[in-house]
């Protein structure tokens, strides 16, 4: 013994002590689902493309985006931004600029020209997109990524179905919708314009295709039988869109009145009111509240001098002027004729009272079923014919682009997996990381930053945007306000606040480990996570 | 305290570290290379408080003096939970001394350090941190300390207060705060729990020392606590902190709320998180969302007996305006 006095051990550490068996819990790592990726209907990675925009690395995040949508730049100007609305962060002071950073992103990409990667592998299969409009636009992208033969036939001049013929100027700048539309046919897409589909087997035999996309769209304006003398010009609102891509801009003359609620009756009255036309006067037969347009598009029509009958129906047009009768709610919310009649000034109507579909070239396909003016679809987006299938406005569902860029790409999987004569299984998703899941203390206070909106004398007399694009500094910093909810961002929290030292750190990128040698279980690191990546799960025995 | 400015970034700096920050900019605690002075596999509770400031304080002293450290230690929680014979959790210099002579032992170390510098056998940078708990610090080691800090003797002294002597069975402190329970204040009679109107607030007594540099802080401002132990070790002198730790055991709290107990301490103004040099105030942590005592208070089995069936409002609107005078006396709405 060459020990000091007294000394009989030699000095050990305490890593000899494992006290991870005394844990009851355990805590794990996991990934949740964010709201907004939960309430996105394009299935967009949001929160993963915002991970790469926060440090600034605009082209991955760009790259992130668009594995999911191929036209951010359309997106950021006319989705409704559903994802907003679900933003954990609105519990603290006002939802992420989402949409407005998509805008910037794809504002970006078209600007630095990034280009979509080719794809590696030919399949050999031939599908036929009928119709180039963002539904059959987003299903050709991902069939091509997918390395298939796609050909898109358009019955149109143009690609972009109603984003170029619905959706006015001010709101989509058509040099953007080119440039988008473009980057998908570099990938190898063939568009074959003015080629109307009017029997879909004949045209898949002609072409040897494999299977088909249908996304033709809702394009033939539903009427209403309105009394009328000849005077009276009576006009659908789509034809109206329409024919603002032309050469002859529509004659409306001075006094509009349009019949009709929905996003398409504000997009005329705003477009009336551009063209020149001293009242655009919409007729509305239920109230604002139950109005089916965007609450903010009809302020900014108000804001542009659109007028608004609400509780009103169009009763007769007559030479010069219209009778329209007010309405009341019934107990149920339902309108009700009230007997009151007051005329209105007006040179023309244009009704804007929803869209039907085409379907004429379906005509004779068996197996088909059509409810509703619409074509039924299964869960694989694949109508009752195998090898067909269909999706945007044609199938059941809520009419906008952003939902018909989801079907296209939830279209291109399914077809992929039934060309390889497989079935496509959606990864399973991931629960939501609600705002109770966070711990909101972490995030600091930063205000949404608000895109700049035009004058609105410009807005009255000009087709220019309405919104303007965020710039780089306030883009970063709105990217910068998202909470990353449901999945790590690297903190250092964990790492930092473990009483035990059982956090190990992999490394920029690779997230942490729990060391369940040392871990107690105390769980602070699960109630201290900001974003509720850590669970905490009770120990088996 | 103007620690670090707060940008913009997901988390600002209230977060152990961020991604988006330089790493200069970032905490000691996230690095992957922080001293880790107190190692896995110590003996503490699940979710303890000073087991969590004590790494945090003396990692942050190692960064600030290059790992040229040594460091005294009081009997306690600290030492019997680090430090069971043979084995130890320290990963740095580290003598034990008796319950109550701490900070004497650590000035004889600051004493022979400066006489073998003279001699030229020690590298001058060698400094001196004498630690313990609120028993060994306010009670037993009282006396030592204020001779410590009367002489000015170059230690920076950190008290890691939990508010009683937890280790030997939670009995009462001069550190533990009015109406809570321990062993020795029993939640009965008319006044249940500790008294109103005893015990002592050390950062307090060390300021009319007015010694070099005294400060608080909590396990819950990271930041706030590593910029005090740093400015601590730019001084020369005596030196002192006392770092809030809450206690899952004797505060009868759960383990996974030992940050969340710390900040609300720090967000009611219960516990004041200021700095002062030379017997002045220099710095107060701004509260930034004030809550009532109540929040803090509810969660905590010691409190209980406040909130039984009919809440004790006289006494929970008693320690309210000790919360309110804190705020007052220490500027804890604006912040300095």
């Amino acid at each position: 013994m060459d020990k000091p006095f007294a000394i009989t051990l030699d000095p050990g550490s305490s890593l000899a002590n494992r006290t991870g068996s005394w844990r009851t819990f355990k805590p794990l790592y996991l990934d949740r689902l964010p709201p907004c990726n939960a309430a996105c209907p394009a299935g967009e990675n949001i929160q993963g493309w915002l991970f790469h925009a926060e440090s600034g690395d605009y082209e991955a995040a760009w790259r992130a985006l668009t594995e999911n949508n191929p036209l951010p730049a359309i997106m950021g100007r006319v989705c409704y931004h559903p994802c907003q609305g679900a933003c954990n962060r609105q519990n603290i002071d006002s939802s992420v600029g989402i949409n407005a950073v998509e805008r910037f992103l794809g504002d970006e990409a078209i600007k630095r020209g990034w280009a979509f990667p080719k794809p590696a592998n030919k399949s050999g299969k031939r599908v036929l997109v009928v119709g180039a409009g963002p539904s059959g636009l987003s299903a050709a992208y991902h069939l091509a990524r997918l390395g298939h033969e796609v050909e898109i036939h358009e019955a149109g001049p143009y690609a972009g179905g109603m984003m170029r013929f619905g959706i006015p100027q001010y709101r989509l700048p058509r040099d953007v919708l080119n440039a988008e539309v473009k980057r998908i046919l570099d990938l190898g897409v063939v568009l074959r314009l003015d080629t109307k589909v009017s029997n879909i087997q004949d045209s898949m035999q002609a072409g040897q295709f494999d299977a088909a996309f249908l996304a033709v769209g809702a394009h033939i304006g539903k009427r209403a039988f309105i009394p009328a003398g000849d005077a009276t010009k009576i006009v659908d609102a789509v034809s109206v869109l329409r024919s603002m891509e032309g050469e002859d801009k529509p004659m409306l003359g001075r006094r509009v009145v349009v019949y009709g609620g929905g996003n398409t009756a504000i997009d005329v009255a705003r477009t009336v009111k551009r063209l020149g036309a001293s009242e655009a006067i919409i007729v509305y037969r239920r109230t604002r509240e139950k109005a089916p347009a965007h609450d903010f598009e009809i302020e900014e029509a108000l804001q542009e001098g659109v007028m608004v009958k609400w509780l009103s129906t169009i009763k007769q047009a007559g030479e010069g002027e219209i009778t329209i009768e007010k309405m009341a709610l019934d107990d149920k919310g339902f309108p009700q004729p009230t007997g009151e009649f007051e005329t209105l000034a007006a040179d023309s109507v244009v009704l804007a009272l929803g869209q039907d579909v085409d379907l004429s070239l379906l005509d004779g396909l068996p197996g088909l079923e059509l409810k509703d003016g619409t074509v039924q679809v299964n869960q694989n987006m694949m109508t009752g014919h195998p090898g067909i299938f269909a999706g945007g406005d044609m199938v059941p569902s809520e009419r906008t682009v952003t939902v018909a860029v989801g079907h296209g790409k939830k279209a291109a999987h399914h077809i992929d997996a039934w060309l390889r004569g497989e079935t496509y299984a959606p990864p399973p998703k991931h629960e939501i990381a609600s705002f109770d899941k966070l711990n909101p203390w972490y995030y600091t206070e930063a205000p949404h930053m608000v895109r700049p909106t035009l004058d609105i004398i410009r807005r009255q007399s000009t087709f220019e945007e309405v919104q303007g694009g965020l710039d780089e500094n306030n883009a970063l910093f709105e990217a910068r306000r998202c909470l990353s909810c449901g999945n790590c961002f690297e903190c250092d929290n964990c790492y930092g606040v473990c009483p035990d030292n059982a956090v190990i750190k992999l490394g920029p990128g690779k997230r942490f480990e729990f060391n369940y040698d040392y871990c107690k279980g105390c769980g602070v690191c699960a109630a201290e996570c900001p974003c509720g990546a850590i669970k905490m799960m009770p120990e088996e025995n | 305290m103007s620690f670090q400015p707060i940008k913009f970034y997901q988390t600002g700096t209230f977060t152990v570290g961020n991604r988006l920050l330089a790493p200069e900019e970032r905490s000691v605690q996230a690095s992957d290379k922080r001293y880790n002075s107190i190692n896995s596999g110590h003996r503490a509770c699940q979710g303890c408080g000073e087991a969590l400031g004590a790494r945090y304080a003396i990692d942050a002293a190692m960064e600030a003096t290059q790992g040229q450290l040594i460091c005294a230690n009081a009997t306690g929680c600290l030492e019997v939970f680090s430090t069971p014979y043979p084995e130890t959790s320290w990963q740095i210099p580290w003598v034990h001394s008796l319950f109550g002579n701490t900070a004497a032992v650590a000035t004889g170390i600051a004493a022979a350090l400066k006489v073998k510098q003279k001699k030229g056998e020690r590298n001058p940078a060698i400094r001196v941190v004498a630690q313990g708990g609120d028993g060994g610090t306010t009670d037993i080691g009282f006396g030592c300390l204020s001779g410590m800090f009367e002489r000015n003797d170059d230690v920076l002294y950190i008290c890691y207060d939990n508010g009683g002597y937890m280790n030997t069975g939670v009995q009462r402190s001069s550190a533990t705060p009015p109406a809570a329970r321990t062993a020795t204040t029993m939640a009965v009679g008319s006044e249940p729990g500790n008294a109103f109107g005893q015990g002592k607030f050390v950062p307090a007594i060390a300021m009319a020392h007015e010694i070099p540099y005294v400060a608080t802080a909590t396990v819950a401002d990271l930041r706030d606590l590593e910029a005090k132990v740093s400015r601590a070790m730019e001084l020369r002198g005596a030196r002192y902190i006392h770092i809030l730790v809450p206690c899952p055991l004797g505060w009868g709290t759960a383990s996974s709320e030992t940050i969340k107990i710390a900040r609300l301490a720090k967000e009611t103004g219960l516990f004041p998180v200021f700095s002062a040099e030379y017997g002045e105030q220099k710095s107060a942590l701004a509260i930034r969302q004030k809550l009532p005592v109540e929040d803090y208070l509810r969660p905590q089995k010691r409190y209980a007996h406040l909130f039984g069936k009919q809440p004790d409002v006289q006494v929970i609107a008693k320690l309210q305006a000790l919360a309110d005078r804190n705020i007052r006396k220490y500027n804890l709405l604006e912040g300095l």
